[in-house]
């Protein structure tokens, strides 16, 4: 069974004016949201995006868009207590399976 | 079981009629083997249950595998043991090299989101290895989960090795490499079984052990203070609470409604607080309180909840984004649930006084 997380909530962009159709994204995606299509690539489901940011960084022509970040609970009320911006910095005090 | 081979390249420059002499940095590297020893293993399990967890590395720089040539593979993998250890023992038969990157010990993934599997590092150990002298190609495979860190076509501009992105897995890197560099859409993708969940739930529970003793503590002082009477069953129904958030509701995550995880976790955990009363005699016995009952009811699902939410940090396809959004609403739901909870608890113990 797969598992599915929230909806409509990933901050995934593709701009396909700008895509060559190199299918680096394609490659790199670990949740299969890209596909090739007319020598272009689409998104194909948004919703399975978990902003690893692979895309953004292997995209040759900077035609993705996402807002990376830690997808962790811990890190993120880590980052409301101490003010700083959400990261999988918890390696001091927590040993979970991230950091 | 390492042997470090140490030679000396010497460069020659000719210049009119004397010959200036310049010793080249050596060149190191270290053999390893493809089999994993007792205590490789030992370390692997300890790691999972947070034991020396944070320092489980080796060395980074160029390794032998077999006896690579100048036109081995070059595979590329974090210093995190656990990365390098199941890599090593996929390679069975193969002369390959590999580059262990310093990524302070994390794995490969996670290094990648925190840009320390990245393209800097990985420019820097090709120059501090000089893996130019060492092989005469010019490709580099790369776990395919290190390319949130790294930039494949920076790297080919400043170094001029290609990336190629190899499977997720490390299992896949032979058949990947014997079919020519190509990764089926199988390999490239992330799969999430209940049992890859299950053996990162210890860990979960490890590190849930150190705010669990603070409650205990407050606990036994309410005790001493003969505000509260809390006996074993407020013990069973609480770690119950945990194991339900840390261990329970990751691994049945797929087959539990709904997405949120703090949800999944809350309604696996309103079972467990139902069937907490009801071993207790609510409904039956009639000195089993309303009050507490209603207590349980409040604290135990949103504790699961809680514990059931910090388990996106240990997922494979939670964003940022989306645990952010859970997480606005259930916070604050559960720290209300929580609160209101104790009052009745304790307000129950009260009129018992």
């Amino acid at each position: 069974m797969r598992n599915q997380y929230l909806k409509n909530v990933a901050t995934l962009r593709l701009k396909s004016d700008q895509c060559m159709g190199c299918g680096k994204c394609i490659e790199v995606c670990p949740h299969n949201v890209f596909l090739m299509e007319d020598k272009r690539s689409v998104i194909v489901d948004k919703d399975r995006c978990m902003e690893c940011g692979a895309c953004v960084k292997n995209c040759p022509f900077n035609a993705i868009e996402v807002k990376p970040g830690v997808g962790c609970a811990y890190a993120i009320i880590m980052g409301w207590l101490t003010g700083k911006e959400p990261s999988c910095d918890c390696s001091d005090s927590r040993s979970g399976n991230c950091c | 079981m390492l042997v470090q081979d140490k030679f000396k390249k010497r460069h020659y420059i000719r210049g009119g009629t004397s010959v200036v002499q310049i010793s080249a940095r050596e060149l190191k590297t270290i053999q390893t083997s493809t089999q994993l020893t007792f205590s490789d293993i030992l370390g692997s399990w300890k790691a999972r249950w947070g034991i020396n967890r944070m320092n489980f590395k080796v060395e980074p720089g160029l390794y032998r595998v077999g006896n690579p040539s100048n036109s081995s593979r070059v595979l590329v993998t974090a210093n995190y043991k656990m990365s390098f250890d199941s890599l090593r023992k996929e390679l069975n038969g193969l002369d390959v090299w590999i580059l262990v990157l310093d990524t302070k010990g994390i794995n490969v993934w996670c290094a990648a989101g925190k840009g320390t599997f990245g393209t800097r590092e990985l420019l820097n150990r090709i120059a501090i290895v000089q893996l130019e002298k060492v092989v005469s190609h010019k490709a580099l495979i790369l776990p395919q989960l290190g390319a949130p860190g790294i930039s494949a076509h920076e790297v080919a501009k400043f170094s001029g090795f290609k990336v190629i992105y190899g499977p997720v897995k490390a299992k896949d890197v032979k058949a990947f490499i014997n079919s020519g560099m190509k990764a089926t859409a199988e390999m490239r993708r992330v799969k999430d079984s209940a049992y890859d969940r299950l053996v990162l739930t210890p860990v979960e529970l490890v590190s849930s052990f150190k705010l669990s003793l603070m409650i205990f503590g407050v606990l036994f002082l309410l005790n001493l203070l003969g505000l509260g009477p809390f006996g074993f069953v407020d013990f069973y129904a609480y770690m119950g609470a945990v194991l339900v958030g840390c261990v329970l509701t990751p691994v049945l995550l797929p087959w539990i409604p709904g997405r949120a995880f703090a949800w999944k976790g809350w309604l696996v955990g309103f079972i467990w607080a139902v069937l907490v009363n009801v071993l207790n005699g609510w409904t039956t016995a009639p000195q089993y309180s309303g009050l507490r009952a209603l207590g349980y009811l409040l604290i135990l699902p949103a504790v699961a909840a809680f514990f059931a939410m910090n388990f996106t940090g240990s997922s494979t396809f939670t964003s940022f984004s989306g645990v952010l959004k859970e997480m606005r609403i259930a916070v604050p739901a559960l720290i209300i649930s929580i609160f209101l909870g104790i009052i009745l608890i304790l307000s129950n113990s009260f009129i018992k006084l």
